[in-house]
């Protein structure tokens, strides 16, 4: 495959509330951040990610392309999926050879809308969203199958959230405590907070990625699987498509320095861990991960950005990205990215 | 471009206002085994599937990949989901193959569906967010000053629309697949139906469907029975708030059209290309398009309507399967383009077949009239 580079990322300080921002003024200063690291102002193609129920109308990445500056007009598409598969679709676009640039984003403000409500519009319309299970109790029914340790739990919010407390562009949230729960077994702390924010990567091939970057991210894999709709027909205790969609990547053909995971529930955290083999000193989510800031629709491209950053700052040689979408890890997106 | 690539099997189901005999899950099976049936082929040998359709407030389902994905026997694949506005169906097509001109994959399955009956799409495009205008008008609404304006500076006559609309109507007609099938259709009929958006009459807009449209890609080792070869492909895009904008005969249009023809190798679109399925969701974006896309000079494209040329049995015919003028299910809408134009160069478009199809363009476009999808696909290997 062509030699394809992560050369810059930008994200949101995101916020656990609405800011009035409207889609464009969310985006634009994101854009104009990858512009000015990238030092590109045009690209030989875009796509984004976002999703219109967050909004509760279509077509929300119409205005998102304001944006953009588009004049001329632009070679662009969008996935109604989290950004990481626009990154994806912009990955395979560069794999053509006729164009050395892409533009990536995605953007989302969950605080507009009950997230946890939303998502029950994402099942099957006839048989599961009139039962009106919701995200959490989803959610909750694969941490009991998986049968995961209380203190497991709590050490992978208390770890994410200090980590997120590092990081200037994650919320701050204090260390989990109370006895409650948001539907057993998970506690509220367990489920990722309520985000608004956007991200925004610039990929270029070949010699033009080294010209521009001083130690590119080298996405050596990239590879995606879905599984079946059904709760009923899966096996809960593990995330058989992130293990083939990893096997597929190559995550396993060496050493893994940082992973980001998109484990939007403490538990699947561990369910993510043993799907992708990951090494036990591999450092999971220093950025804080999901548990500590959640903009739905970029969440996942942040993971990879995030891994991306800590090769563009020599930080680490080898790291893996990993983006999930549907039900209970029903859909998974694995990323290696290598200096 | 990169790796050669091919459509080597077309499923569609038959366009009607309410399939209530299937759910969407059924409804893009239907339109997927169809496919996969033309190429010989089952869902064992797809390494990708690809889906796309217009917003999902027009049947309530949000992201519906996730729950089509059993349907489409994607389950331990790659699933990608497409959303682009109205244009949505020929960027579904555009993205399965750019996964074969990448190298990815070597067999594709790019599905893309409406079932409109679900929900109301009117409804769904009138929406109000906060701090935005909102026309609350629909699409019709919307283009119709548009087309206003084209009508003055092209000081078209009145009744080209009419003949539009009695042209694809007379074509779906040798369509089995076709929602609106008028016998006797004819000027006189149209212009007695109501007035809905001057100067858009009730028969001038395309109908609301329920219908799937699939198509199997593949790498030029895979090919496999009759391929229609992929000469060009693009996709364009420009915003809508931009001021000085021409909603008319939008630029991203007429460079996205620049783009394909150059990959084909075409100077001369009305000359080289022998037939053309392009979105004309109201009867006047015939002449507007025939414009936009270098079929004819600026100005002058209602000529070509009117005399003909754009017919069955004219020089150019376009949307000879009927268009989206005769069958809408809107996230589908642009992919059915996409597969007319490959059953034509595949010689197997049935009683609208256009003798000796060798080269054909698929078309779709969305949003404000700024988001633009093109193919070129040819009876010979580029």
């Amino acid at each position: 495959m062509r030699e394809v580079a992560v050369i810059a990322f930008a994200q949101t300080e995101h916020t656990d509330h609405d800011e009035g921002l409207t889609d464009f003024e969310l985006i634009h200063p994101v854009i104009q951040e990858v512009k000015e690291r990238s030092g590109l102002s045009r690209f030989g193609f875009t796509c984004s990610g976002s999703c219109d129920y967050l909004a509760g109308a279509p077509f929300s990445f119409v205005s998102a392309l304001d944006a953009l500056g588009a004049w001329p007009p632009i070679s662009e598409s969008h996935v109604e999926m989290d950004a990481a598969w626009a990154l994806y679709e912009a990955w395979v676009r560069l794999q053509h050879g006729d164009v050395d640039t892409a533009l990536v984003y995605g953007f989302g403000k969950s605080s507009m809308g009950d997230l946890r409500a939303i998502m029950t519009l994402q099942l099957d319309p006839y048989y599961l969203a009139p039962l009106g299970l919701d995200q959490v109790s989803f959610a909750a029914l694969q941490a009991n199958a998986y049968g995961a340790g209380r203190a497991e739990l709590d050490e992978i919010v208390r770890r994410s959230r200090a980590d997120g407390r590092n990081n200037p562009r994650a919320l701050d949230l204090d260390d989990p405590s109370g006895e409650e729960f948001e539907v057993e077994p998970l506690r509220p702390y367990d489920v990722a907070p309520i985000t608004d924010g956007a991200a925004a990567i610039v990929l270029a091939a070949g010699d033009l990625a080294r010209e521009l970057a001083e130690r590119p991210a080298w996405i050596t894999g990239i590879a995606h699987r879905i599984e079946p709709h059904y709760l009923g027909m899966r096996d809960l205790t593990r995330s058989p498509s992130a293990e083939a969609a990893g096997r597929a990547a190559g995550v396993g053909k060496g050493p893994v320095d940082v992973a980001e995971l998109h484990a939007q529930f403490s538990h699947e955290e561990l369910i993510l861990r043993e799907a992708l083999e990951l090494p036990a000193e591999t450092v999971v989510n220093p950025s804080g991960g999901p548990l500590a800031a959640n903009p739905v629709m970029a969440t996942g491209l942040i993971r990879i950005g995030e891994a991306a950053s800590r090769i563009l700052d020599g930080g680490a040689g080898r790291t893996v990205a990993h983006a999930t979408s549907g039900p209970c890890l029903q859909h998974n997106l694995v990323t290696v990215l290598e200096a | 471009m990169g790796n050669r690539c091919a459509v080597i099997g077309v499923g569609q189901t038959r366009y009607q206002t309410k399939r209530r005999d299937v759910s969407i899950a059924g409804l893009v099976r239907e339109a997927a085994l169809r496919a996969l049936e033309d190429a010989g082929l089952t869902f064992k040998d797809i390494d990708a599937v690809v889906i796309g359709k217009a917003p999902d407030l027009f049947e309530g389902v949000m992201m519906p990949e996730a729950y089509l994905a059993d349907a489409l026997g994607a389950a331990g694949k790659p699933m990608t989901r497409v959303h682009t506005a109205g244009s949505v169906g020929g960027s579904t097509a555009l993205v399965g193959a750019s996964l074969i001109q990448g190298g990815v994959h070597d067999r594709v399955l790019v599905v893309a569906f409406e079932k409109q009956s679900e929900s109301n799409a009117t409804w769904a495009l009138s929406t109000h967010l906060p701090f935005n205008a909102s026309l609350v008008v629909g699409a019709g609404g919307y283009f119709a000053p548009h087309i206003r304006e084209y009508m003055r500076r092209s000081a078209a006559p009145d009744h080209i629309g009419t003949l539009v609309a009695v042209k694809d109507r007379q074509n779906a007609l040798k369509n089995p697949y076709a929602h609106l099938r008028i016998p006797g259709i004819n000027r006189q009929m149209v212009e007695s139906t109501p007035m809905l958006w001057e100067p858009i009459r009730y028969l001038e807009t395309c109908p609301s469907s329920d219908g799937a449209c699939a198509m199997v890609l593949a790498s030029e080792d895979k090919v496999t029975g009759t391929p229609a070869w992929v000469h060009g492909t693009a996709m364009r895009s420009e915003p809508m708030a931009r001021a000085d904008r021409d909603t008319v005969s939008p630029q991203a249009g007429k460079d996205c059209a620049a783009d394909v023809y150059r990959q084909a190798g075409i100077t001369d679109p009305r000359r080289e290309i022998d037939v053309a399925e392009v979105y004309v969701p109201f009867s006047w974006y015939e002449p507007m398009w025939l414009e936009n896309l270098g079929f004819a000079p600026e100005g002058e494209g209602w000529k070509l309507t009117e005399s003909g040329s754009t017919a069955l049995d004219g020089d150019i015919p376009w949307n000879a399967s009927g268009g989206v003028l005769s069958s809408n299910p809107i996230g589908a809408s642009g992919l059915i383009r996409f597969a007319e134009a490959a059953q034509q160069v595949r010689g197997m478009a049935g009683e609208h077949q256009v003798d000796g199809a060798r080269t054909a363009l698929g078309h779709a476009y969305g949003g404000g009239a700024q988001f633009f999808a093109m193919w070129i696909v040819g009876a010979q290997k580029p």
